[in-house]
């Protein structure tokens, strides 16, 4: 098939990061990592990463510290019912509002 | 090859020839001969396609979308309640820009109960953004099922070809079978200028924001009401396609004609008779008697209802004294939508005709060519007295 700009008269999204929109304006709840419990971090391995592969947008780093992208992510809390030693805790949105501006 | 057979054998034939190579369909009468006649022909061996059996005309639809989109020339057809079953996949596959075609075998739709003709099921589905033709007899179904193809591909958008149950769908005429050969040089196969494949995975068609927004190659993607505005510019466009298909298949068959209106003496017409389907070669014969008695009607067929083919309308009918509209269905709660429609294209013009319409035929209550007589004649002789007038032939309440 190749290239192909089938954009110009259909609905067309691929798989990557924002092809949904900047669905972070959906949240009300900000996953918020608590280094100092974090898994990779305590040990400096690659290890655990449970959010990054829970994560349903793909919006978590597999990096020491993980990061989570919060253009996109939709607050939806798995990654910190999954995470294993309950570093992720879900803050309300407001609580960020003066920093944010 | 000139044969003897039923208009849906006509169809089948013209889908053969179109190489489809994806039928899905669930019967309903008066279709059903149509794909069952194309079952037998993939069973035999005669046509390389995959017949899809489904449990309803919205599968058989859903069949047919999945199957453009990976690429594949696909067909379905159905009726009335069949029709209406469809209707959110209808919509679906015109947004979605697919290139199907599908024969709809016109009849009226329930309660009450009724498998004869009239044209409302495809009338109601007339916003869908489907291109709809309506043909007059086997040839023209034959033909315009293989012009069909070549339109919806060319400006990706789904075509119906509509002809009246029963009337053509079950009687039986000669017709010339088109050589394949020939078809398949005025119809080459399907390449689609996108096709989803595994190699390039995509979401098509999925939740669509209000507004434009950047893509995952950082360029700015269309929102829903681009995407709307391009379906309703491409309809509109397309009536030059339609055109250019026709002289196309002219050039190579040596059939064809005005795509838009098929007219029977209306040059020099003070009076023209409308109407879509099969109804209008009926016309015809009282258009003959009429004129026996001094009275220059014309007959207008409309074969091309979606996109309106408004600015022809205008010009075929503007100087006419009165334009009289034979109509099989209804926008219940107002009047006939063919009726509506050339009214609408006729606004502007400086000198109007008066405009006319009967609604008859419905649930298939017989057409008299005689009650056709009277009223037409009526129309013509205290038409200019009455600049609209609205009223039923063949009803007995």
């Amino acid at each position: 098939m190749g290239t192909r700009d089938c954009g110009r008269i259909t609905s067309h999204s691929e798989p990557g990061p924002g092809d949904g929109g900047r669905t972070g304006l959906w949240r009300v709840l900000r996953p918020v990592i608590d280094i100092t419990l974090c898994i990779p971090v305590k040990k400096n391995k690659q290890a655990c990463f449970t959010c990054w592969l829970y994560c349903p947008d793909a919006v978590i780093t597999r990096t020491i510290p993980p990061v989570i992208d919060y253009e996109y992510c939709k607050g939806c809390g798995i990654c910190a019912e999954e995470c294993p030693v309950d570093a992720i805790r879900m803050v309300e949105e407001g609580k960020f509002f003066k920093e944010d501006g | 090859m000139h044969i003897i057979e039923s208009g849906n054998v006509a169809a089948a034939m013209g889908v053969k020839l179109s190489k489809a190579q994806v039928i899905a369909a669930y019967p309903i009468t008066p279709q059903t001969p149509l794909t069952e006649k194309l079952s037998e022909f993939i069973e035999s061996g005669e046509m390389n396609a995959e017949y899809i059996p489904v449990e309803s005309e919205h599968s058989a639809l859903s069949v047919c979308i999945a199957a453009a989109t990976t690429g594949a020339r696909a067909f379905t057809a159905t009726s009335a309640n069949g029709l209406l079953y469809m209707h959110e996949q209808i919509h679906w596959a015109a947004g979605a820009r697919l290139p199907l075609v599908m024969c709809v075998v016109n009849r009226g739709v329930g309660a009450p109960w009724t498998i004869w003709n009239d044209h409302q099921d495809s009338i109601s589905q007339r916003d869908t953004g489907w291109i709809q033709l309506y043909v007059n007899d086997h040839q023209q179904i034959i033909d315009t099922v293989i012009k069909a193809f070549s339109l919806a591909e060319e400006v990706s958008i789904p075509v119906m070809v509509c002809y009246d149950g029963y009337l053509l769908s079950h009687t039986y005429m000669p017709f010339e079978v088109p050589d394949a050969d020939k078809v398949d040089a005025f119809l080459p196969l399907f390449k689609p200028s996108y096709a989803l494949y595994s190699g390039e995975p995509a979401n098509l068609n999925t939740v669509t924001l209000p507004d434009a927004r950047i893509d995952v190659h950082g360029k700015l993607a269309h929102g829903y009401m681009e995407l709307r505005y391009l379906l309703q510019e491409n309809l509109r466009q397309s009536v030059d396609v339609v055109s250019k298909v026709e002289t196309k298949f002219m050039d190579m068959f040596g059939r064809g004609g005005d795509p838009f209106i098929e007219s029977y003496m209306c040059e020099d017409a003070d009076f023209i008779a409308v109407s879509m389907g099969s109804l209008s070669y009926q016309l015809r014969d009282v258009a003959d008697l009429l004129r026996d008695e001094n009275i220059k009607v014309g007959v207008a067929g409309i074969r091309l209802y979606r996109p309106f083919p408004d600015k022809v309308i205008v010009e075929h009918f503007q100087n006419a004294a009165g334009v009289v509209v034979f109509e099989k269905a209804i926008s219940y709660g107002f009047h006939g939508p063919l009726y509506s429609d050339i009214k609408s294209a006729l606004y502007n013009c400086k000198n109007r005709p008066f405009i006319h319409n009967y609604t008859l035929g419905l649930g298939g209550r017989e057409i008299k060519t005689k009650e056709l007589f009277n009223a037409l004649k009526d129309s013509c002789t205290n038409g200019s007295s009455q600049v609209e007038k609205r009223g039923w032939i063949g009803l007995k309440i």
